[in-house]
């Protein structure tokens, strides 16, 4: 039971309608992500899903509306984590489990995420309940350093809640993908340029021959959006001088929208990157020496990317990407501990992660005619004692209910050794 | 024979040397009380240190620290307090403290004061920052019993990730060799400062631990080599095999020492170090901290400490601790946990964020740690997530009570709580002044005092650390 309502055959059974549902969250400081900015003791009205309006002065008496109290909390959008594999591992250690990397796949860009992904995660149900509503489903690299593409979905853990796939292509070029492509840079630059001619050469270079020059016909296929600028290319990597490789390589092929992830050292090219127009994926927890490409990592990074213009959205890396997706606000939190605006590290887990994949229309803000996710928190979203009260997706009010929270009611008291596994 | 062997007193330790009359040094925790009356037979004892703590505290002058709300790190939260340090120790604590003439008066209103953090589970200056292959240090993996290897021989002082710790208030950690074999080795107690040397790092007097691990590490490392143990019924084996042997090893030492000590012409055993460590741990000496997972695994280890006549201090990572408290606490064995980590293995699947708190408030011992170079940046988040989410689930535990599941509980895990790990007349002054409330994501260590020395000042460049490694690096002094 992801829903509270699940159908709409139970919410008639129930007397309470789940489809069509109207809900006014009331009584909390709204964060919009607009240029209305903070609204204290507001309303936000949701109808079919969507967001019908918010503010001070809304009305929404309606006998069918039903009222979610924030109870003097925080109303916010839903966070958008830009970074995960929820859904693609289940247990880290258990290659059973896992369907983010295709190690022994002759495949690269032709894998797609979407084919593994499985909204029955458990994590994906803790994420919810941690706040995130939405999240981009990244794919590992596996026997090249052209990893496939990524898809979006949400995280009721519904299954159609995967909303978009083959949204983004991944592409490793940091120090471990220098290693897999053969042993140096050098190596990992020739490939991606090489898959990048196949592609735009695609189909004509394919009439004799299924091979290309790095990359085959079906590979050379699931490029072409990439070329094309259909899709962004996300581009994995860490150290400075690698992200002005990376621009350099952007300037070339000038349909091409990359996006950098990891990106540990890029406070120390934030200008550049600003004055491109490159986006960040980033870890404001990051500030380890962890390799020879981190060296100059630290907490102090994001509050420099922001200053400098750049478009950042943060991850938790730091901490995992499937099983602790949910300290996605924590990680903000060390952004603002550090120096960054509040705001600005907000919207780095909100809006600004749906933009950079193409629904920053859609979601990540709160205004009239955005999807209705939304949370209300007993306290400010980044505090680490803070937590969700409700979570709503898609305009329907979610379970925080994990098997976690089993766990913990199974064990919460102690009974009688031989009937607690009746028990909840 | 015994020409590395140091002469030293009969000690508290039953595998010191005594020997070689008159020309004793220092080294071990001895005496010089011979057990030897008859002058012709030498009474072989071993040197239980031979790497002792070379750390003598930084300079440090009076200090008061005026008018900030104190965790005492015992339960206490204290409004509007003082604090004096004296000789590197806390001298007074109160409201409306005088300043000894010549005292640093630092002004704390509006400001909070905890103990030193302190992590009992890191792996710092033994899997260093950067993490290349020449600095995996952390696991001799090569044999499944290596109760012999010490961590405090694998720590580079120079690890970045000391300074890292610093600048989050942790004073004091516990650097364990990693989780591959079923005994893995012995663990370190240090003093976060720097220093050219680890023995300059570590904490004077502080017991030796004895590191061990349940579950998937040890089989899967051994079992994938094709050798033992290769499952869960071959750890214990694997455990009870080598405990066995300490036991006559330990006998044959005490028959020795008996006999010898009578003026009887004997001959010591040949020394064993791995049985050393492990006959440390069956004279109470050495303590006991295991990595375990899983409930039921941690019931056959207590059981199994049990039969050989040990303690197990500590339970580290404990993911499932919350599903035993009642266990934990009657066998007086602590759980060092994560906030929320989990999923990474089978063993952690269980993991629940309430685990800390329910295992406290069912009467166990229990702390956080951190296991990571990260983690040990926010304990006091970590803590804090824990706190909030028992509170949620209905447990009532206060700020100051969880306070301590990153200071004295921690410090009584690992010996040394008699020293630190708390703020209380007499102890070493190891204190962080916080920006903010300590469970706030917001708030950072403003200072950090080892020994009622400054070691870090947010506000001042000039008072923070920068390990050798990072000299001339990008990023040099950025952390």
């Amino acid at each position: 039971m992801k829903k509270l309502l699940a159908s709409l055959g139970l919410a008639v059974a129930l007397c309470a309608p789940a489809m069509a549902q109207s809900i006014a969250v009331t009584n909390g400081r709204i964060v919009t992500n607009t240029s209305a900015g903070i609204i204290e003791n507001g309303v936000v009205v949701i109808r079919d899903g969507a967001i019908v309006a918010v503010g001070n002065d809304v009305e929404f008496e309606d006998q069918s509306v039903t009222v979610i109290d924030a109870n003097g909390g925080w109303i916010t959008p839903g966070l958008f984590h830009p970074h995960t594999q929820l859904g693609l591992i289940e247990v880290g250690a258990e290659g059973s489990t896992r369907d983010n990397a295709a190690d022994d796949s002759s495949f690269t860009a032709a894998l797609d995420v979407a084919d593994g992904f499985n909204p029955s995660g458990t994590h994906i149900d803790e994420a919810r309940s941690e706040g995130i509503t939405r999240f981009a489903v990244h794919p590992s690299t596996g026997s090249a350093i052209i990893a496939g593409r990524g898809a979006l979905a949400d995280s009721s853990g519904d299954y159609d809640s995967l909303f978009a796939s083959r949204r983004f292509m991944l592409v490793d070029l940091s120090t471990s993908g220098a290693s897999t492509a053969g042993g140096a840079r050098t190596a990992a630059w020739a490939f991606l340029r090489s898959a990048i001619e196949d592609a735009r050469f695609y189909p004509g270079r394919f009439m004799a021959h299924h091979e290309g020059d790095a990359i085959d016909r079906y590979d050379a296929a699931a490029m072409v959006g990439v070329v094309r600028g259909e899709m962004p290319l996300i581009m994995v990597m860490d150290r400075a001088s690698d992200i002005l490789r990376a621009l350099a390589f952007a300037e070339d092929y000038p349909a091409i929208r990359i996006i950098i992830a990891g990106a540990a050292e890029a406070h120390l090219v934030a200008e550049e990157l600003a004055a491109a127009d490159v986006p960040v994926i980033y870890d404001p927890m990051r500030n380890l020496p962890d390799s020879f490409s981190t060296l100059a990592s630290s907490t102090d990074g994001a509050s420099i990317l922001h200053t400098a213009g750049v478009q950042v959205a943060y991850t938790t890396m730091g901490s995992d990407l499937y099983f602790n997706p949910r300290l996605l606000p924590q990680h903000a939190g060390i952004a603002v501990a550090h120096g960054a605006d509040w705001a600005d590290a907000f919207r780095s887990i909100t809006l600004t992660p749906a933009e950079l994949f193409g629904v920053g229309d859609q979601y990540g803000a709160l205004a009239a005619g955005y999807t209705a996710d939304v949370v209300v928190w007993d306290g400010d979203p980044l505090e680490v004692m803070s937590a969700p009260t409700s979570v709503i997706i898609d305009g329907e009010i979610q379970s925080l209910e994990t098997r976690q929270t089993r766990l913990r009611d199974r064990y919460a008291t102690l009974g009688d050794e031989g009937v607690h596994a009746y028990r909840h | 024979m015994f020409t590395d062997l140091k002469a030293l007193g009969v000690g508290l330790s039953a595998f010191a040397v005594l020997g070689l009359a008159g020309c004793a040094q220092d080294g071990g925790e001895a005496d010089n009380s011979s057990g030897s009356d008859g002058g012709d037979v030498e009474v072989v004892r071993h040197d239980t240190n031979p790497f002792p703590s070379t750390y003598t505290p930084a300079p440090s002058g009076t200090t008061l620290i005026r008018g900030a709300t104190v965790f005492d790190g015992i339960g206490g939260e204290m409004a509007n307090t003082d604090i004096l340090v004296e000789n590197g120790r806390i001298s007074a604590i109160g409201q409306g403290l005088e300043a000894p003439e010549g005292a640093e008066v630092i002004d704390a209103a509006g400001r909070f004061v905890t103990p030193g953090v302190i992590d009992i589970h890191s792996h710092l200056g033994v899997y260093p920052s950067p993490s290349v292959n020449a600095h995996s240090d952390g696991n001799e993996v090569t044999a499944p019993v290596t109760a012999e290897v010490w961590a405090e021989h694998s720590v580079w002082p120079h690890d970045p990730g000391f300074d890292t710790a610093l600048a989050a208030g942790v004073t004091t950690l516990h650097v364990l060799p990693g989780s591959a074999n079923l005994f893995g080795g012995r663990g370190v107690t240090l003093r976060n400062v720097p220093s050219r040397t680890t023995q300059g790092m570590k904490f004077p007097d502080a017991p030796y631990t004895l590191k061990m691990a349940c579950g998937e590490n040890p089989k899967r490392v051994y079992g994938n080599r094709g050798r033992a143990p290769g499952s869960r019924m071959g750890n214990v084996a694997g455990y009870r095999e080598a405990w066995a042997r300490a036991a006559e090893y330990r006998q044959r030492w005490q028959d020795y020492w008996e006999d010898a000590e009578a003026g009887e012409d004997v001959s010591p055993p040949s020394r064993d170090l791995e049985l050393d460590t492990l006959m440390g741990v069956l004279d109470g000496e050495i303590l006991v901290q295991m990595h375990c997972y899983r409930a039921d695994e941690m019931a056959v280890i207590l059981d199994m400490a049990e039969e050989f006549g040990y303690q197990v201090t500590t339970f580290h990572h404990a993911v499932e601790a919350y599903k035993i408290p009642d266990l934990l606490a009657e066998h007086g064995t602590c759980a060092a946990v994560w906030a929320d980590w989990g999923g990474f293995k089978m063993e952690a699947y269980d993991s629940i964020p309430e685990n800390l708190p329910i295992t406290h408030a069912g009467g166990a011992c229990a702390m956080i740690h951190s296991d990571s170079d990260l983690g040990i940046q926010r304990l006091n988040q970590e803590v804090a997530k824990a706190l909030s989410d028992g509170r949620r689930m209905g447990l009532e535990i206060t700020d100051g009570e969880a306070m301590a599941w990153m200071t004295s509980r921690p410090a009584e895990a690992l010996g040394i709580g008699d020293e630190t790990g708390s703020i209380e007349t007499g102890k070493r002054a190891d204190i962080v002044i916080w920006s903010g409330h300590p469970f706030s994501s917001y708030s950072l260590a403003d200072e950090v005092f080892i020994d009622g020395a400054l070691m870090y000042d947010r506000s001042n460049p000039e008072r923070r650390t920068i390990r050798d490694f990072m000299l001339g690096q990008p990023g040099e002094g950025d952390y």
